[in-house]
C-alpha cells in the first residue's frame, strides 16, 4: 500500500513539469530557462518578484522573436525557502527539465546549496542579489553587487560626505552581514579608525526588540565623534529597527544610518516620515531618472497589472543578467554552457541607471554605486552616483583574500593565488 | 507464557521488510546508474531522503506512540546527526582540495599549515580562519561516526535524566523539548559556536574519496543504506515493543503513576527509549543530509519537529508502520504540491493555486485527522485486521480522567 | 524645523524686488560644477562666498539646502511649486524643466549652518533656536566668540541652552586653561551626552615607549606584564615604534625558504622534509649562517629592549590642569552614569516583560486556567495585528483608527477563539496532546491564509503621533512612548483579568469549572459555555496584544510565531493557573534577557540562546514554575 503511494508520487514527481509556455509562433524546440526562486516560505516575498521579472523578460524576448529563432520557455519551480530543496530543484531543472540556464537564488546559503550541483552538472546560473563576495564559480554569473560595489563606496561616502568617525555595524546574524562587516572592519582599520570606534552587533532574523541596541548606538556619541550606522539588517527586522530609531528621535543629521538591504520593497512596510534622510546604498533605485528605467517600470506595471508595485535593485540585476545571457547566446550561436560562458565575458549591456554593465572575467559585473536618501513617499533621492565600478570577487581588504583573484578567461580559475601564481582550486568553496 | 517468535507476533515486520526490499530493487533497476534510467537521480535522492524521514518518524513513534512523550524536539537529534557526519564530509573534502593545491607550493606544507588552510577554507565564508574546538575530530571518519550516535544520545540522556527525574511530563515536557531544540538552533545560528552559523555545512553530497563516483551511483548507494537502516531499525523497534519491555512502556504511556506504584523504574524505561529514539533519529539524519547536500540551523527549528509529530499522527501512532506511512505520504505530497506541479484547481470565481493553498489544506487535514481519525492511516489497517475498539460511549477506561480514551486502549 | 525655516526665508526673500546681483552671478558662473556636484569637504568656502553676495545669495543657499534648486539650460532656477525663478536675477522663468539638484545631507548641513549660525541674535525665536541647534551639532572656536559677544538671550529656555553650549565650547576651544577648568568644574556630575562628548576627547590617551620620561602630559606609566598592559602589547608597541625587529612569522620564514631552493634543497635540507617545522628552522639557520637571509629577532633581544624601555600613556591634551579637572569630572559622573544605565536597562527589561506578559496573558487564561494548549495563540496575535492594519487603511486618523482597532481586534479574535473552541477543542477534551496538534494545524493554516491575503511583506501599522517619540529623562534614561503605552495596556489587562476572575459571576464560574467541572455542572453551571467564554476571552486579549505588538514591531504573517514559544515559556516558568505567576514569568524572562544582553551587547542571538537555556534548566528544577499551583487543582 505504502509502496504504491510512494511509487505513484515518485512517478508524479519525475514526470510532472510546471511550465509557463509562451504561445509564440517561432519555429524549433523551445529554449528552456529555469527559474529557481522561492514562491513560498519566508523568502517568497522577495523572490516572487524576481520570478515575475524573469517571466516578463521571457515574454519580452519572445515578443521580439525569441532567441536564435527559437522561442523561450520558462520552467518555474518552488524551492520554498528551504535550502536543501534548492539543491534538489536545481538538479531537477538541469537533469529532468534540461534547462539551458537558471535564474535564481536570493540568500547566500541557497546559492551555496546550489553551487555543488551546478558545478557537478556544468549548469549556468545568474545570481541577482548583492552578496558578500569571496567566491567566483565557473558556473555562476554574479549580477548583484560585490562588497566593493556597495559596502566600501557607502562607507567612503559616510566618511567623506557625512563626516562619520565612529561606526556601528549592525547586522542580522548570517553570512552576508558577517563577511561584509569583517571586510568593513578591516577596511576601516586600514583607514586609521581605532578598534574602539567600531561597534558590531548581530541580531536574529525578524528581531523586534531594538530599544537597547538603539540606546547603545546613541551612547556611542559619548566621546564626541560623529556616529554612523551601517546596517545589514535583513528584511522584516528593519521595520522594528527604524520604528525604534524614529521613536528615539535619532535624526539622519545626528546619526545617519546607511542600509545595504533596505530597498523600495522593505520601505513599503513602514511609515517613512521619520526616516527621511537616512540612506541606502544600491546599484539601482526606482527613482533613477533615465528613459530605460521609465520604460522598464512601465513594462513592469503592465506585466504585473498593478501600478503601485515598486521596482528594486535585484530586479535590475535580473534584467541585466537576462540581457547579458541573451547577448552571449547570440554571440556564441548556441545555448551550450561552455561556449556561452566563453562568449559572455566582455559582453556589455545597458543598465537602467544610464550606463552599461560589462561582464568581467571574474563573472562579476561593472556597476555604478548609488547612494539614496529616504524620502517621505518611500522612494529614494539619489544623492551620489559613481562611474561603473568593476566587481571584485575576492576583497582586497582581508589578508587571505587580497592575494586571490578570479579569472575565467585566461587563467580558467576562480581562486587564483597571485602570490604563488597557482590556482588554489577550480571548484568553489561551499 | 510461551514466547512466539518475533515474526509471528508482528506479521507486519515481514510485510514491511518485503515491501522495502521490492521498492529498493525496483528503484535500483529503474535508476540511471544501474538500470533503465526511468527514475532520474533527483527522484532517487528524494526517495532516499524520504526513507530517512520515515526512519525518524519510526523513532518518533517509539517515543510518542509507545511511550507517550510528545517530543517536539526530535528533529534536533536528526540535525545533530547530520551535523556530525557533515563535519567529516566537509573537513575531509576540503583537506583533499587544500592538499592538492598546496602540493604545488615550492615548500611542502607543515601539518599546522595544512590545518590552518583547511580552517580558512571552511570558515572563510563566515569570516573566521580558526578551527573551533568542536572540530577536533573532524578529520576522522570513525570518530565522527561515533559522534553521530554519541552526541545526540548523550544530549537525550542528559535532557531526559533531568526532565524525567523532576517528573516533568505531558504538555510541559512537550514545551520543554521544543525549547531545547529552539535553544540548540539559536546556538547553531551563531557564528561563534563554530558551525558556520546560518550557512551551515554544505557540499555534503560530495563524498571525500569517492570523487570518481557520479552522483547517480552515489544516490542509489545512499538509497540502499537508508533502506537498510530503516529495515534494521524497524526490526529493532518491533522487537522492542513486542516483548515485556513493550508492555511496560505502553503501560507508562497509559498511566505512569500506576506503573510506578507497581514498582517499575519508570524513569529508567523512559530514559532508555528516549535515548534510543534519539540515536535512531540521529542515524536517519546522518543518512539524510549527505543526500540533501546542505544542513543549516533552520533544519532544527521547532516547526520541523512539529511536522514530524504531525506525520506520525496522520500515519497513525502506536503502529510502527503507521508512522512510516505518514512520513512518506505527507512529505512526498508536500514536495509534490509545493513543487508547482499540482494542477491548479479552478473554482468558480477563484483558481486555487496549490503553492499558496497547500499549507492551508495540510493544516486543516491535521485538524480533521485528529478529530475524526485519531488512529490515522494505520487505523484503516486495523479495521481490515478486525482490531476494533469496544464501544464504551466515551466513558473512561479507568477511574480517573488521566486515563486514555477507549479508542487508544488497544493500541 | 529647518524646512519651515527655509520656507519662511524663501517667502521672505522672494518677495524682495528682483534685482540682478553681479557678484552672485560671477560666483555661480565660476562654480557651477561644484554647485551641481558638491562635496561636504570642499563646499564650505563656496557657501561662504555665496552667502556674502547678499540676500539673493542667501535665497539661493536656502533653496539649495531645501532641494528647491534646479538646473535649466545652464542657469540655476529656484523652483517653488509650479513656478520657477532664476536664482541669480530673480526673474520668473517660464516653461523651465529644470533638473533638480540633490545635495546630500552633509552638504545641506554645511549650507544650513552657514545660514543659521549667524542668527544667534535674530529677533525670531525659532531662528535663534535653529542657530543654537546647528552650533550644538558642530560648533567651532568662532562660534564661541560669537556666542560670547551676542546680546543676552531673553527666552529662559534658550538662554539655558545657550549657556550650556557656551560652556561646552569653552571646554573645547577656550585658550585660557583656567576658563576651561572652571567650565568643567561647573558642569561636573552632568551625565549629558554632549558633556561627555566634550570631556572624552580631552582624556584620550596614546601609548608610547621611550627610554626616558617624555615631555608631555603623562596620564600614567605602564608596567609591561600588568593586566591592562600585557607583555604582547608591549612587544607590539616596541615593534610598531621600530625599537625591535619583528619576530619571524611562519609565513615570512616559508617565503624566505621558498626563495632559496637550490637543487631540491634549502640550506642543505631536502625540500621534501620541509613539512616539518623543525627542519624549516634548521634550514633557516643554515641560510642565516650563510648570510643569505637577515637574522631574525631573538627572544633575548626582545627581553633587553623591554628592560631598557619605559612605557607611558600620554594625554593628547597638553595642559595637566585641564585633564585633571576633566578626570575628576568624569569620575564624579561615573557612578551616576552607571546607576542611570542600570535604570535604563531596567526600563528596557520592564518594557520587554510587559510585551511578553501581554502576549502571554491570553495564553495564561486558555492554557493556565483551562489547560488547553492552543498553538494557534500566536496566530490570534497576528490576526489582531492585521486587524489593526486593515483598520488603519480604512480610517486615516491614526488615533481614531487605534481606538477602533483595539475593540475590533478583540471582537475578531474573540470570534475566532469561540469558533476554534466549538469546532475543534471541545471535541478533544482531556486529550492535551491531540489538542496541541490540531491547533497547530489551525496555526499553519491561518498563517498561510494571512500570507495569501496580505502577502509576506511586512505591512505598516503606525502609531498615532502622540505615541511617537520617547519619554526622555536625560541622555541616558529614555523609553519610547509606545513601550510605555504597552506597559500601561499590560497593567490594564492584569487589572481586568483580576476583576473578571475575582469580582464577576463569569469569573466565579470559571474558577468553579476549573476546580471541578462535575461539581460545577451539578450546581447549574454550563461548563461548556464557560469554557467557550474563557477561551474567547483569552483569544480576544491575544488580538489586542497583536495590535500593541504591531505598533512597535513588524506586522507579518510570522508575527505570532516569534512570540508563541516565549509565551508558552512565560506561562510555564511563572506557574500555570496563576496570573501572578505569568507576571513573574514575564518579569524573569524580560529582566534576564536584558541582563544577558548587556553582558555581550554585540551578540543579541547569544542572549536569546542563553535565556532559553536558562529556562530549560529552570523548569527541570522547578517543574511547577515560580508560583506553583497548590491543592487539588494541581493534580488535575
Amino acid at each position: 500500500m505504502k509502496r504504491i503511494i510512494s511509487a505513484a508520487a515518485a512517478l508524479a514527481v519525475s514526470t510532472g513539469l510546471a511550465s509557463t509556455a509562451q504561445a509564440q509562433a517561432q519555429e524549433g524546440e523551445p529554449i528552456k530557462i529555469g527559474v529557481l526562486h522561492s514562491l513560498s516560505g519566508t523568502m517568497a516575498i522577495s523572490e516572487t518578484t524576481l520570478k515575475d521579472t524573469v517571466l516578463m523578460m521571457v515574454e519580452r524576448q519572445n515578443a521580439k522573436g525569441g532567441l536564435l529563432g527559437r522561442p523561450l520557455e520558462a520552467v518555474v519551480v518552488d524551492p520554498a525557502s528551504d535550502w536543501p530543496l534548492f539543491a534538489e530543484k536545481a538538479r531537477e531543472l538541469l537533469t529532468v527539465s534540461e534547462v539551458d540556464v537558471i535564474f535564481g537564488c536570493w540568500t547566500s546559503v541557497s546559492r551555496k546549496s546550489v553551487l555543488p550541483v551546478l558545478e557537478e552538472l556544468n549548469g549556468l546560473m545568474f545570481y541577482p542579489v548583492q552578496y558578500e563576495g569571496e567566491e567566483s564559480s565557473k558556473n555562476v554569473i554574479y549580477t548583484g553587487a560585490a562588497p566593493n560595489q556597495q559596502a566600501i563606496p557607502a562607507v567612503d561616502y559616510m566618511t567623506e560626505e557625512l563626516g562619520v568617525e565612529k561606526w556601528a555595524l549592525l547586522g542580522t546574524d548570517y553570512v552576508y552581514p558577517r563577511t561584509t562587516n569583517n571586510i568593513l572592519d578591516a577596511y576601516l582599520k586600514g583607514k586609521g579608525v581605532a578598534e574602539g570606534d567600531i561597534f558590531v552587533n548581530y541580531t536574529p532574523f525578524g528581531h523586534s526588540d531594538w530599544s537597547k541596541i538603539v540606546a547603545d548606538v546613541v551612547a556611542l556619541g559619548a566621546d564626541g565623534k560623529k556616529v554612523g550606522v551601517v546596517s545589514t539588517i535583513n528584511g522584516d527586522a528593519n521595520v522594528g529597527f527604524y520604528k525604534e530609531l524614529a521613536a528615539a528621535g535619532v535624526s539622519a543629521e545626528d546619526i545617519p544610518v546607511i542600509a545595504f538591504s533596505v530597498g523600495e520593497e522593505e520601505l513599503s512596510g513602514l511609515d517613512t516620515t521619520n526616516l527621511v534622510g537616512h540612506l541606502a546604498a544600491w546599484n539601482y533605485f526606482q527613482s533613477a531618472d533615465t528613459p530605460e528605467n521609465a520604460a522598464f517600470i512601465e513594462d513592469w506595471h503592465k506585466f504585473i497589472g498593478d501600478a503601485k508595485r515598486v521596482t528594486n535593485d535585484p530586479m535590475e540585476a535580473t534584467v541585466i543578467g537576462f540581457n547579458a545571457w541573451v547577448a552571449a547566446v547570440e554571440k556564441a550561436g548556441t545555448t551550450d554552457v561552455d561556449p556561452v560562458l566563453d562568449a559572455i565575458v566582455g559582453v556589455e549591456v545597458p543598465n537602467l541607471t544610464g550606463g552599461t554593465a560589462t561582464v568581467l572575467p571574474n563573472h562579476h559585473l561593472t556597476k555604478p554605486v548609488l547612494i539614496g536618501e529616504i524620502r517621505e513617499d518611500g522612494q529614494f533621492d539619489i544623492v551620489s552616483q559613481t562611474e561603473p565600478v568593476p566587481g571584485d570577487a575576492w576583497t582586497d581588504f582581508l589578508p587571505e583574500s587580497a592575494v586571490l583573484e578570479a579569472d575565467w578567461q585566461d587563467r580558467k580559475c576562480g581562486m587564483f593565488n597571485t602570490q604563488t601564481d597557482s590556482c588554489v582550486q577550480i571548484q568553489s568553496n561551499y | 507464557m510461551t514466547r512466539q517468535p518475533l515474526i509471528l507476533r508482528n506479521p507486519s515486520v515481514l510485510v514491511v521488510l518485503a515491501l522495502l526490499a521490492v521498492f529498493t530493487l525496483a528503484v535500483t533497476l529503474l535508476s540511471q546508474a544501474y538500470g533503465s534510467g526511468v527514475v532520474p537521480t533527483s527522484t532517487v535522492k528524494i526517495l532516499g531522503k524520504t526513507l530517512c524521514l520515515a526512519l525518524a518518524a519510526l523513532a518518533m513513534d517509539l517515543v510518542w506512540g509507545y511511550l507517550g512523550i510528545l517530543s517536539l524536539g526530535q528533529m534536533a537529534f536528526f540535525a545533530l546527526g547530520g551535523y556530525m557526519i557533515g563535519q567529516w564530509l566537509m573537513y575531509a573534502r576540503t583537506e583533499a582540495i587544500v592538499a592538492a593545491a598546496m602540493a604545488g607550493n615550492p615548500i611542502p606544507p607543515t601539518a599546522q599549515e595544512l590545518r590552518e588552510a583547511v580552517a580558512n577554507q571552511i570558515f572563510g565564508v563566515v569570516g573566521s580562519s580558526e578551527l573551533p574546538l568542536a572540530w577536533a575530530f573532524a578529520h576522522s571518519l570513525t570518530a565522527q561516526l561515533v559522534l553521530v550516535v554519541a552526541v545526540p544520545g548523550l544530549l537525550a540522556l542528559a535532557f531526559g535524566w533531568l526532565a524525567f527525574r523532576s517528573r516533568v511530563n505531558g504538555v510541559y515536557l512537550s514545551i520543554l523539548t521544543q525549547a531545547m531544540t529552539l535553544a540548540l538552533a539559536l546556538w547553531l545560528f551563531q557564528n561563534d559556536s563554530g558551525f558556520r552559523g546560518n550557512n551551515g555545512l554544505s557540499g555534503l553530497q560530495n563524498i571525500p574519496g569517492l570523487d570518481g563516483v557520479p552522483q547517480a551511483t552515489l544516490s542509489v548507494w545512499f538509497l540502499w543504506a537508508s533502506a537498510a537502516a530503516l529495515a534494521l531499525c524497524y526490526v529493532l523497534a518491533a522487537w522492542l515493543v513486542s516483548g515485556k519491555f513493550g508492555s511496560v512502556i505502553r503501560a507508562i504511556r497509559d498511566d505512569e503513576t500506576r506503573v510506578r506504584f507497581l514498582g517499575y523504574p519508570v524513569e529508567g524505561f523512559k530514559l532508555v527509549v528516549f535515548t534510543l529514539a534519539a540515536m535512531i533519529t540521529a542515524v536517519a539524519g546522518a543518512l539524510y543530509y549527505p543526500q540533501a547536500g546542505i544542513i543549516n540551523p533552520a533544519e532544527l527549528m521547532p516547526i520541523a519537529s512539529i511536522y514530524l509529530a504531525v506525520w506520525v499522527a496522520i500515519g497513525g501512532r502506536g503502529r510502527l508502520y503507521g508512522a512510516m506511512i505518514g512520513a512518506i505520504a505527507v512529505s512526498l505530497l508536500s514536495s509534490w504540491f509545493t513543487g508547482g506541479r499540482a494542477p491548479d484547481l479552478p473554482l468558480p470565481g477563484y483558481t486555487v493555486k496549490w503553492v499558496d493553498w497547500w499549507q492551508v489544506a495540510l493544516g486543516l487535514s491535521f485538524v480533521l485527522v485528529t478529530l475524526f481519525a485519531p488512529k490515522g492511516i494505520a487505523g484503516i489497517f486495523d479495521r481490515l485486521a478486525g482490531v476494533l475498539p469496544p464501544r464504551r460511549h466515551g466513558r473512561d477506561l479507568g477511574p480517573g480522567q488521566g486515563a486514555l480514551q477507549e479508542k487508544e486502549a488497544k493500541a | 524645523m529647518t524646512c519651515r525655516l527655509i520656507a519662511l526665508l524663501l517667502t521672505l526673500l522672494l518677495a524682495l524686488p528682483a534685482a540682478a546681483n553681479p557678484a552672485l552671478e560671477a560666483v555661480v558662473a565660476d562654480n557651477l560644477d561644484q554647485i551641481e556636484k558638491p562635496s561636504r569637504r570642499t563646499v564650505g568656502p563656496l557657501v561662504a562666498e555665496i552667502a556674502a553676495t547678499g540676500p539673493e545669495g542667501l535665497a539661493l543657499l536656502s533653496a539649495w539646502a531645501g532641494r528647491a534648486l534646479g538646473l535649466a539650460g545652464g542657469r540655476l532656477v529656484i523652483v517653488d511649486g509650479d513656478g520657477a525663478t532664476d536664482a541669480v536675477t530673480g526673474q520668473p522663468v517660464a516653461d523651465a524643466e529644470p533638473r533638480m539638484l540633490r545635495p546630500n545631507s552633509g552638504v545641506r548641513g554645511v549650507i544650513e549652518s552657514a545660514l543659521v549660525a549667524g542668527e544667534i541674535a535674530s529677533p525670531d525665536r525659532a531662528r535663534r533656536a535653529a542657530a543654537l541647534a546647528s552650533i550644538a551639532r558642530d560648533g567651532t572656536a568662532a562660534h564661541l566668540a560669537a556666542l560670547r559677544s551676542a546680546a543676552p538671550e531673553a527666552d529662559p529656555v534658550l538662554a539655558a541652552r545657550r549657556d550650556r553650549i557656551e560652556r561646552l565650547l569653552t571646554i573645547r576651544f577656550d585658550t585660557d586653561p583656567a576658563a576651561r577648568v572652571a567650565a568643567i568644574q561647573l558642569m561636573a556630575g552632568d551625565v549629558g551626552l554632549d558633556f561627555r562628548a566634550a570631556l572624552n576627547p580631552l582624556l584620550a590617551t596614546r601609548r608610547l615607549a621611550a627610554a626616558e620620561e617624555p615631555q608631555a602630559n603623562i596620564a600614567r606609566e605602564l608596567r609591561p606584564g600588568s593586566d591592562d598592559f600585557p607583555r604582547e602589547a608591549a612587544v607590539a608597541l616596541l615593534t610598531a615604534e621600530g625599537l625591535i625587529q619583528p619576530r619571524l612569522t611562519p609565513a615570512d620564514q616559508r617565503a624566505a625558504l621558498a626563495a632559496h631552493v637550490a637543487q631540491g634543497r634549502v640550506g642543505g635540507v631536502p625540500v621534501a622534509e620541509l613539512s616539518d617545522p623543525q627542519a624549516r628552522d634548521r634550514a633557516y639557520e643554515a641560510l642565516e649562517a650563510a648570510g643569505a637571509v637577515p637574522p631574525a629577532a631573538t627572544e633575548s633581544e626582545t627581553e633587553a629592549a623591554l628592560a631598557g624601555t619605559r612605557f607611558f600613556e600620554v594625554y593628547a591634551e597638553a595642559d595637566p590642569d585641564v585633564t585633571d579637572a576633566a578626570r575628576a569630572a568624569q569620575r564624579g559622573a561615573e557612578w551616576r552614569l552607571a546607576a542611570m544605565s542600570g535604570i535604563d536597562l531596567g526600563l528596557d527589561a520592564l518594557s520587554l516583560a510587559s510585551i511578553y506578559f501581554l502576549a502571554a496573558i491570553g495564553l495564561a487564561i486558555t492554557f493556565g486556567v483551562m489547560r488547553v494548549i492552543n498553538m494557534a495563540h500566536g496566530e490570534f496575535i497576528m490576526m489582531g495585528a492585521y486587524t489593526g492594519y486593515v483598520t488603519q487603511t480604512m480610517i486615516a486618523d491614526r488615533t481614531l483608527s487605534l481606538v477602533v482597532a483595539l475593540p475590533l481586534a478583540f471582537a475578531v479574535t474573540f470570534a475566532a477563539g469561540v469558533a476554534l473552541y466549538r469546532l475543534v477543542i471541545r471535541h478533544l477534551a482531556h486529550r492535551p496532546l491531540e489538542t496541541l496538534l490540531a491547533t497547530f494545524g489551525v496555526s499553519i493554516a491561518l498563517q498561510q491564509l494571512a500570507k495569501n491575503i496580505f502577502g509576506t511583506q511586512a505591512r505598516p501599522l503606525t502609531a498615532p503621533a502622540w505615541l511617537e517619540g520617547a519619554i526622555t529623562v536625560n541622555d541616558v534614561i529614555s523609553i519610547s512612548s509606545i513601550r510605555v503605552a504597552i506597559l500601561v495596556l499590560a497593567v490594564l489587562f492584569l487589572g481586568l483579568f483580576l476583576f473578571i476572575m475575582k469580582r464577576t459571576r463569569l469569573g466565579l464560574e470559571v474558577r468553579a469549572v476549573t476546580q471541578n467541572p462535575g461539581m460545577a455542572a451539578s450546581m447549574g453551571i454550563n461548563p461548556d459555555r464557560i469554557a467557550m467564554m474563557t477561551f474567547g476571552l483569552g483569544s480576544g486579549i491575544a488580538g489586542i496584544a497583536g495590535v500593541a505588538i504591531g505598533l512597535f514591531a513588524q506586522v507579518t504573517s510570522e508575527l505570532g510565531q516569534q512570540y508563541i514559544v516565549q509565551s508558552f515559556m512565560t506561562v510555564v516558568v511563572g506557574g500555570v493557573g496563576n496570573i501572578w505567576g505569568t507576571l513573574a514569568g514575564a518579569g524573569l524572562i524580560g529582566v534576564l534577557s536584558k541582563v544577558i544582553e548587556s553582558f555581550n551587547p554585540s551578540n543579541t542571538l547569544a542572549a536569546q540562546t542563553f535565556m532559553i537555556l536558562f529556562i530549560v534548566i529552570f523548569i527541570q528544577f522547578r517543574p511547577r514554575g515560580i508560583i506553583p499551583q497548590r491543592g487539588r487543582a494541581a493534580e488535575a
